[in-house]
């Protein structure tokens, strides 16, 4: 058999998206001529389809997470410095004041976000990710009819790289809720909608913790929370796709 | 460090936290050893992260990964690092049998698809590794790895060549006892 110099040089980068499209557009012309390419790339296909659907993949365990945030060094101590403590009193007076009342304010906000992240953290134990398991939207949006008191808008954005993997219900400050789920490339998206404007504090909002980004907004009839372990950037892409279905008509 | 910096350490590079832990998994061959190393990998990266300035947290994650693997093999399994940094002998390899439907019952089953990626060398492992679980780009490879950019293509067409050729081999002998 004679030996294909073009399965050695543009094969892989074929397989793997890396040529640009000029090229791949000429290789693929190969391929339709060349039977030893396209007897390989079928095999390597395979071989990279298997390998990304068995499971090998071995994340952090969460007693490794738990472990390591527990490690991470507090933030450094101020320098010391001599002064009057004196004039502290007036000044800490006020401080505790203020933060009375953005603690009475803030109550109800951090402790749902404290459920959120517990949500997240439960959705990621094997087995509860997921009731209804669907990459169409035409399946997971009829899935919540007559389980929930409001009807949540579904939209799949894999062409966007936001693929819709489907859906399960959450119970979040005593109210049932949609949860919606997500990925983006390794990381899983969780996406809770309920119908509510104006119980949070605050408004929007975004931040992280314990290593997953999370931001919360309201739009339309709905307050919307994703959290994540993607990138802080991406997270603010998959909201503005969101946001974009509301201004479609 | 300061408040900040520790926020955007967990913005940025605690979100690889499960990329650095299988990669660690899958060069150490060894989940117990994996997560001791990740955890020292994370703090180095924790304590370095002031020297970060590029825009890939997760590549510049990896590669302290990656080195702190191959520190931590050179301090406990030396024997072992000698033999997984020599070059692999691909010739053997160059025509894997088209052997498919062993192919396919062997890559059908967890455990013998992972015995066959313990088995290659380290070199060939961690590109497929990064490739195919962690999804990464070629250039992100040589960034990972150091591996010169023009390298990544060919180590990793190698890597699945040998690879397939251990998926072909009967069970029990396609992968030569490396421990």
């Amino acid at each position: 058999m004679t030996h294909c110099a073009q399965s050695d040089t543009l094969l892989h980068p074929y397989l793997d998206g890396e040529l640009d499209v000029v090229r791949a557009a000429e290789f693929e012309a190969h391929l339709a001529e060349c039977a030893e390419c396209s007897a390989a790339l079928v095999g390597l296909d395979q071989l990279s389809r298997t390998l990304r659907t068995s499971q090998l993949h071995a994340p952090a365990s969460a007693s490794l997470r738990a472990k390591l945030i527990a490690q991470l060094p507090q933030e450094d101590a101020p320098p010391r410095r001599r002064f009057s403590w004196l004039w502290l009193v007036p000044v800490a007076a006020a401080a505790i004041l203020l933060l009375a009342f953005s603690v009475y304010q803030r109550g109800t906000s951090s402790q749902i976000q404290a459920q959120l992240l517990d949500a997240h953290l439960r959705s990621l134990e094997p087995g509860h990710l997921m009731d209804v398991i669907s990459t169409d939207q035409h399946t997971v949006k009829p899935w919540f009819d007559g389980k929930l008191d409001f009807i949540p808008p579904v939209h799949d954005f894999a062409d966007q790289g936001f693929p819709l993997a489907g859906g399960r219900l959450d119970v979040l400050h005593g109210r049932t809720v949609a949860a919606l789920v997500y990925t983006r490339r390794k990381h899983t998206i969780n996406l809770f909608v309920w119908p509510e404007q104006s119980t949070l504090p605050g408004g929007d909002a975004s931040g992280s913790s314990r290593g997953f980004n999370w931001i919360r907004w309201q739009s339309g009839d709905f307050t919307y929370y994703t959290i994540s372990d993607t990138a802080p950037a991406d997270l603010a892409a998959f909201m503005h796709l969101i946001e974009e279905q509301h201004q479609r008509p | 460090m300061q408040a900040h910096e520790r926020v955007r350490f967990e913005q940025l590079v605690l979100p690889h936290l499960n990329g650095a832990a299988n990669l660690a998994r899958w060069l150490l061959r060894n989940p117990a050893d994996a997560e001791d190393v990740t955890q020292e990998a994370m703090l180095r990266a924790y304590r370095f992260f002031d020297q970060f300035r590029g825009t890939d947290a997760r590549a510049w994650l990896l590669q302290i990964v990656r080195n702190t693997c191959y520190s931590w093999l050179e301090k406990h399994r030396v024997m072992e690092l000698r033999e997984l940094v020599s070059e692999f002998d691909e010739a053997a390899f160059e025509h894997p049998s088209p052997n498919a439907e062993l192919l396919a019952m062997q890559a059908s089953d967890r455990e013998s698809l992972s015995r066959a990626l313990e088995a290659l060398p380290a070199r060939a492992r961690e590109v497929i590794v990064l490739r195919e679980l962690e999804e990464c780009s070629y250039k992100e490879i040589a960034e990972i790895t150091g591996i010169p950019m023009g390298t990544v293509m060919s180590t990793l067409s190698r890597a699945r060549r040998r690879l397939q050729w251990i998926l072909t081999q009967p069970e029990g002998t396609g992968t030569p006892k490396t421990r």
